[in-house]
This record gives structure tokens, sequence and C-alpha cells, in this order.
């Protein structure tokens, strides 16, 4: 096989690796390919027909499609390679990467390689739902590539769980189709997406929200025929007696996502079992020097403009990686207390100004989050409200952290 | 002018299907009738694909002579019929003074029935040969092996196949007359006609048994819960990883590694009525989780990417429920029916000595002559994902197909796919090409590639949207399109 050698590759042509790709090539690193396993460009967003997408960033309420198109169209007048219909099928430490493709296989080996694989789905069978196993149940993510890109409606009688963004779209999208969304189950006490979407999707089409409950049983031999919830206690265990049932042809699953980190892993890259990404640096390189990640890869994001300005900001430190060679070394480790559930990055040097990423564990009001350094506190964020579903960033001086000594990030 | 059939077969489980291959030898009309869409949907399919080695079962019954003889001839069955097999081994481990005394036991009983190697081993010796396995001591079973129940099960129905065996699905059988010596077997679609009936209908082998005239025969359903893990987690096991038998011979939840790499932790043991009830419960999977790390002590809730269920019908003494041995029988007084009741495990282990006992019963009544066209050698689909590099390149070249992953979890291409949708009985659900080619069932279950998979059937078969089915009869996917 011939190996064609590339400054970098980037893994997927979603969000994360259109901007990175472009950001790259305008920081003058030429040399680079997009290996794209889908037909066209644009990774998940081909599916979002809604709006709402780059309010933060270019001010505008955007389609999916048009988003994506946006970056598309930057990828094509700086002349960047892509490659579509192309599955990386392995990477190695040694950044030599393999992908299958119609005309036969590749083989690169790369100075840097990017990861923008973006994530997965949570499945009925990873949070083992009680019940049979018929037809008619979708996760959100399937159902919305169903309806929205090959013109096939899934169902008539909806019940949701979970009340995750793509979940509430989903109910607005099968209403608007015709279908009757019965109601949106959620076992956390407060909904697990953005608020804009219950008002948008859920309460604009009278669509009931039942929080603390969750499905405890499938029902149906062939075809779905109903299922039973019940309320849940505060350690999310079905509490007896509160069962209910409700007959429905369809259950959308919104039940969480998980950063595609398969290939990742073949490359020996650690991930964190909080983000079940890539623990990074400030320069989100990896555990494997030359390796890096960013967008849903690495954290599942509440808003793509988190995800297109991430991926820029990798590109920064791979340009500065793929003309220098190395990257200075991060060894000051980042912590949380309990009320926080990560950040991104993990480690940092104390030399460069970077931006921290973190999502709370539980709704908060009126909180301040605090950057603190033995026993310093170095930053002081207060915040009218804090949720789960709310990405928070944070921009930190670098210079502020004198010692080696682990940062704490803590909400009080 | 209706073809009337020397033999029809009732269920395509993997006794059926053996039945209708080890037929194909002979000179004979044979059809195997299935009320489902595929092969093996029952309890062929939902158990934990092991290759007994006989051992547990009482010396001189069927189920001991059926897995012994089954268990040695393996390797030449899978070389045949080119499906995977691993004779790795299993190990029974044991806790306390009582669970040796079972091992030992059953070791006795195991030699008596002619099981090889059996053999008492210490904890260090147990760590070094599985280092995942809990247990103090353990009894190794060298002869033990694992399998993939399904492609076993397509492997022996395409082979009948492919040597004359005609297969209908959706043919649920309803009655059956006999008038002039030829039984009028109707079905929720067509009437058969047939001199010979053999019943293999699993669960549902004492309707079927009625229906032919032999009454009194009682089945006892026991529903067995399971998980099923991700391939990360089958990194640490190395061969199945049982607890010391109960008093009754039974075995409690156990570790099963799948030929596939995957994890079984499973199953449970419930007695149940309704033999249509897969579903899987709160308790019992709690349950599973407990007893699961006592056998496989990496188990982590994280890798848990499914959970399912199978029933095995047991012959019962009404009342006591006391479970009988197999049985395969030919009366006089019902001429040309051979009825096999209660064939649950080791039934997959003990398919083809099962079906060479059914023909030997057909032929006391009758000649049978060789059919010299009879090939035993069946082709399986090729694994893309197996293959070097250099032979993926010559693969992809060949057909471009190749070159397109449709399921990435698995790695499986296009090209496998479409060797599948083209599958020589004819079956196009989605969980039938699951089967033949593990597309869905990886760590996503489907997320990326079930479009992608409902798409290639709609455009190969010509299928209207609302006509894809996922698995069972009236189990469809569709309502139809958005917008026409």
């Amino acid at each position: 096989m011939t190996v064609i050698k590339k400054d970098v590759v980037i893994i997927g042509g979603g969000s994360a690796g259109l901007a990175a790709a472009v950001q790259l090539r305008k920081k003058g690193i030429s040399d680079i390919v997009i290996l794209e396993r889908e037909k066209q460009l644009g990774g998940i967003l081909r599916q979002c027909i809604h709006d709402g997408f780059g309010l933060a960033r270019f001010k505008e309420a955007l389609s999916g499609p048009e988003y994506s198109q946006r970056f598309i169209d930057e990828v094509e007048k700086l002349g960047i390679e892509t490659i579509t219909d192309a599955t990386v099928i392995d990477i190695t430490s040694e950044k030599k990467v393999i992908a299958a493709s119609k005309s036969g296989l590749l083989e690169y080996e790369a100075k840097a390689v990017v990861l923008t694989m973006g994530c997965r789905e949570r499945t009925r069978g990873a949070i083992s739902i009680p019940g049979t196993r018929p037809s008619g149940v979708y996760n959100a993510g399937v159902a919305q590539a169903y309806i929205n890109l090959h013109n096939t409606m899934v169902g008539k009688e909806v019940i949701i769980l979970g009340s995750g963004d793509i979940g509430m779209i989903m109910a607005r999208r099968m209403t608007l189709e015709g279908a009757k969304v019965k109601a949106v189950f959620e076992i956390q006490p407060y909904p697990s997406g953005l608020p804009r979407n219950i008002e948008q999707c859920l309460n604009d089409y009278n669509i009931p929200l039942y929080l603390s409950h969750t499905i405890t049983k499938i029902k149906g031999h062939s075809r779905l025929e109903g299922i039973t919830v019940s309320k849940v206690d505060e350690n999310f265990r079905p509490i007896p007696g509160t069962e209910k049932d409700y007959a429905c042809d369809t259950l959308i699953l919104s039940v969480g996502l998980i950063p595609e980190n398969e290939l990742s892993l073949s490359a020996g890259v650690e991930l964190d079992n909080r983000t079940k990404g890539a623990i990074v640096d400030e320069n989100y390189q990896t555990n494997v020097e030359g390796i890096f990640a960013a967008g849903n890869v690495l954290q599942v994001h509440d808003l793509v403009d988190f995800v297109s300005i991430e991926a820029e900001a990798l590109s920064e430190s791979v340009a500065d990686y793929v003309n220098k060679g190395k990257l200075s070394e991060c060894c000051i480790n980042i912590t949380t207390d309990s009320n926080i559930n990560h950040t991104i990055p993990q480690k940092i040097s104390g030399a460069k100004d970077f931006k921290l990423s973190m999502r709370v564990r539980k709704p908060f009001k009126n909180c301040e989050i605090h950057v603190i350094q033995n026993d310093e506190v170095i930053k002081t964020v207060k915040l009218k409200k804090a949720i789960p579903a709310e990405m928070i960033q944070i921009k930190l001086e670098g210079a502020k952290f004198k010692s080696p000594d682990d940062i704490k990030v803590v909400v009080r | 002018m209706k073809q009337t059939y020397d033999v029809l077969i009732v269920g395509s489980g993997v006794v059926g299907s053996a039945i209708a291959r080890e037929f194909s030898r002979y000179k004979l009309k044979i059809g195997v009738l299935e009320k489902e869409l595929d092969v093996c949907c029952e309890t062929s399919g939902r158990n934990s694909g092991v290759l007994h080695a006989g051992f547990t079962y009482k010396t001189g019954s069927l189920r001991a002579q059926c897995a012994v003889e089954g268990n040695a001839e393996f390797e030449k069955v899978s070389e045949e019929l080119d499906v995977p097999f691993k004779r790795t081994g299993k190990l029974v481990i044991g806790f306390t003074d009582k669970d040796m005394e079972s091992l030992l036991k059953y070791k006795a009983l195991g030699e008596a029935n002619g099981v090889k190697g059996l053999e008492i081993i210490d904890k260090k010796r147990l760590q070094e040969l599985d280092s995942s396995a809990g247990g103090e001591f353990a009894m190794l079973a060298p002869s033990s092996g694992i399998l993939n129940p399904f492609t076993y099960t397509v492997a022996l129905a395409e082979n009948a196949k492919q040597n004359g065996v005609n297969f209908y699905f959706n043919n649920e059988v309803i009655d059956i007359k006999r008038e002039n010596g030829i039984y009028k077997v109707k079905t929720v679609k067509d009437t058969y006609e047939t001199r010979w009936v053999v019943n293999s209908a699993g669960l549902n082998s004492v309707v079927i048994s009625n229906m032919l005239g032999i009454d009194g025969y009682t089945l006892g359903g026991f529903k067995g819960e399971y998980f099923l893990l991700d391939k990360k987690a089958g990194k640490h096991i190395s061969m199945p990883v049982y607890p010391a038998p109960d008093e009754k011979g039974g075995f409690a939840t156990h570790a099963t590694p799948t030929v596939d790499g995957n994890v079984l932790i499973g199953p449970s043991s419930e007695f149940i009525e309704d033999f249509e009830d897969y579903g899987v419960t709160q308790p019992v999977l709690d349950d599973l989780i407990k007893d699961g790390m006592k056998m496989f002590k990496p188990f982590k809730k994280e890798d848990i990417i499914r959970s399912f269920s199978g029933i095995r019908p047991k012959l019962i003494v009404k009342g006591t429920r006391q479970t009988l041995d197999f049985v395969i029988e030919r009366r006089n007084e019902v001429p040309n029916v051979i009825n096999l009741v209660g064939i649950e495990s080791p039934g997959l282990t003990g398919a083809l000595p099962i079906a060479r006992r059914t023909v030997a019963l057909f032929k006391e009544k009758e000649e049978l002559i060789p059919n010299e066209k009879f090939n035993p050698r069946r082709k399986g689909i090729l694994n893309f994902s197996e293959q070097s590099n250099e032979v993926k390149k010559e693969l992809i070249e060949k057909d471009s197909n190749y070159g397109e992953i449709i399921c990435r979890c698995e790695c499986i291409t296009k090209g496998e796919i479409l060797e599948a949708v083209h599958n020589c009985l004819g079956v196009e659900t989605v969980t039938g090409i699951k089967n033949r080619t593990r597309v869905t069932m990886g760590r996503c279950q489907g997320g990326y590639c079930e479009t992608r998979i409902t798409e290639i059937i709609n455009e190969e078969k010509n299928k209207n949207k609302e006509d894809v089915m996922y698995s069972r009869v009236g189990s469809y996917m569709f309502e139809g399109k958005v917008r026409d």
C-alpha cells in the first residue's frame, strides 16, 4: 500500500472537523485532509433541519445544513482536500491512519491527527429498560434521520423518554408531521435539554413533560404496543404503586450522548471516565503526542457554536505543533468538587491563556464558580443560574497559576 | 397440482434445521414450515452459545448421548458449514466445601457419560487459565466450546436449502389432518400435503404434538435473562465460567465469551406460563449484576449493550415440575409422525445427533435412497474486518462494495450486507441481516447503520417502506413516507 504523508489528518467532516480544517489553512498549514465516512460533509447537522444554530457566533438563527454549509463553502474556497465515503478503521499511536473507501484502502502517515468524530446516542440496551424488544423503539437521532433524510415516518402514537434536546426537537417534528406525541418523561428532577427547547418544542405544542419519571416496562411482541411509566425516588428507583400505562406504537429515546472514541482507544488515547472523551491539555492534545481532539468527541456540547470555536482553538495548537514539533509540557492538573461534573482541559502548562469548559451536576441559582490554587481564589465568576444542560466557559490567564500544584474548580 | 412432500418439518430452530439437513442426504421431497420470518427466532437463538461437554446429564439419557456425540464432532461440522467455533474449555468454579462436593459428583457423572479430560484445579491454575474468573477452585472441562447459535442454525438451514429443502416462513401451523395416508398441514398462509410430519416446534412442540394426536405431554417454560457486554469486556475472558451446579444439576448465572468477542452474563431461571413473554425484568437484571460479578470480576455496568431473554421448553411432570429427558419418538398408532418434545439444552450441541436419531426412526419404516448430489459443505459470508490489510485491499479492488463500511462499530461492509440480503433462504428482516453479519450488534446498536440497512433492503428487494420488518411477523418499522 502506498503511504500518503500529510501534515494533518482530520477524522470526521462535521462541524468540528470543518472548522478545524479552515482554521489550520488560515494558519498556513495546507497539507491537510478531512476524512468523512458519509457521502457528504456536514456531520449530524445535515439532519438537523430546525433552526437556532449560530445564534452565539453569527447572531443568526440558521438551520443545521445552513450552518455547516458556511464551513463547507470555506473549505472549498480554500481548496482543502476532503475525502467522503471513507471510513477510518484504524489509527495507531504512530499517527498512521487507515481508511476504507470504494476506491481502495487508504493509508496515511500524519504529523498530527485531529479527532473530530462526534458522539453517538446512548441506547435502550445501555440503560437496560425492562420489557420486550418489539419494533418501534427508536433513538431520537435515528428517528430524525429517517424523517429528515430518508422521507420515512416511524410512527403515529409517540412517547419520548429523556428530555435531551434531540428528543424535544423530535417531539415537535413528529407533531408537525401529524403524529400524536403523548408525553415526555425525564428521570432527573430537572430537564436535561435547553430551556428554549422546552418552550418552543413542548410548551408551544401542549406536550407534557413529566420530571422524576421513567419507563419501567416496554410492551409488545411484534410492534410496540405500550409502555408503563413510574415515578422515581431521589435514587432513581421506581416507586411501587405509581405505575401508569400508555398505549403507543413508537418510543423515542433521548437519554444521553457518548463521545465516539473507539478509534481514539485504538491509538492509545486515554479517556476521562466523566466525559467519555479524551483527557486533554490546554492545547487539546491527548496523552498521545500529536493526537488532538475537539468537539463532541471530546465532550458533549450544548451548542454547535462552542464546537466550532473549540475546534478553531485546537487548530492554533496543531499549527504550532506542526511548525515546532513540540508543545509546552502541561503538568498542572485541574480538579473539581462534586458539584462540577468535569472540566476541559484537564491539565495546563501555566504558560498560556485558556478557556475552561465545564458542566455542573445539578441546577444552582445565584452561585459563584471559584477557580482555586493553593487556597488562593484566582478567579470568581458569578452566575444567576447554572444548569447541567448548559456548558459554562471561563477565560483564564495562564500566568496567574504560578505553582505546579493542582487547580481546583468549585461551585459556591 | 400441488406437490406432496415426503417429509414436512414443523419448526426451523437449530434442531428443525439440522433435521432438514440430515434428511436432505436422501432422495426425498422435504419442506420446513416456520411461523416466524427467519430460522432461529426462539430458544435456538436465545441462549449462551455454548457447546456442552455433557457432564450434568443422567448417564444413558438422550441429553447425555446427544451432547457427548455432538461435542465430539463439532470441528468437522464447523469446517463443513463454515461457522466460527472455538473449543475454549469451560471452568465450573466453586467457593465452598459443598461446591467441591458438587464438582466431584459431576466430574464422576461426566466420566460415566464419556466426557474426557475433566480435572479439578486449584485457584492458581484457575487464575492462570482465566484471570477474570471468580472462585477458589474449579473443574476444568476442556472439551466445552463456544459457537454462534445464529450462524450455526442459518448454516444448517442454508445447507439444507442448497440440497433441495424448501423453507416456508410466516407459516404458523394451525391444523393437521390425515386423509388417505396423506397429512394436510394447514398454516395461516396455505395448506401443505405430506406423507410424513416431523414435529420440532420447540416451545410449541406440545401444541403440534396434540394436533398430531399425541397427547399427555406438559412443557414448563424456564425463562432466562441475559446481559450482553461490549467487546471491551471480552478481552478479559478466555472461556465460559459457570458456578458449581445446584442439586438438580442446574447452573445459575454464568459468564460466557461469545465467538465474536462479547461477553454474556446470565441466564437467570424462572418458571413462566406465557411462552411468548420475552420481557426482561428489573429485579432479575439487578440480580444478574450481583451474580455476574462473582463469575466475571471485571463486570462493569457501562459495558452493558443489551439485555434479552430466552425460554427453554422443558418436558416436565405436571405438578412436581420434575424435568424429563428429551422425547424423540415414532408411535405405531400415529403413523408417519416423528415427534420431538422437550428439546432444550443441550439441543444446540446435540442438534445433529438428534437429527440423526430422527432420520433413523424414519428408516425403521421406509428405505432411504442416498442423494448422490448431497453436498455437506456450505460457505458463510466473508468477514471483512478479520482480514489482513492486503486481503481487504484485494476485496475492495474486486468489489467496491467492500470499501463501503455500513456498520462502524462492527466494521461491516456493504459487500457483506448485500450477501446477507440475498441469502438463499430469502430472509429479509433487519434482524435476519443482523444475525448473518453482526450489523447493529455493536455498542451503538444500529444508531449509525440502521437507516442504511433498511434502505439497502428497500432497494435490493424493491419493497415499500411499510413492508420492511424488524424481526417478527407484524414487526413493521415504518408508517410509510413522510411525504409522497
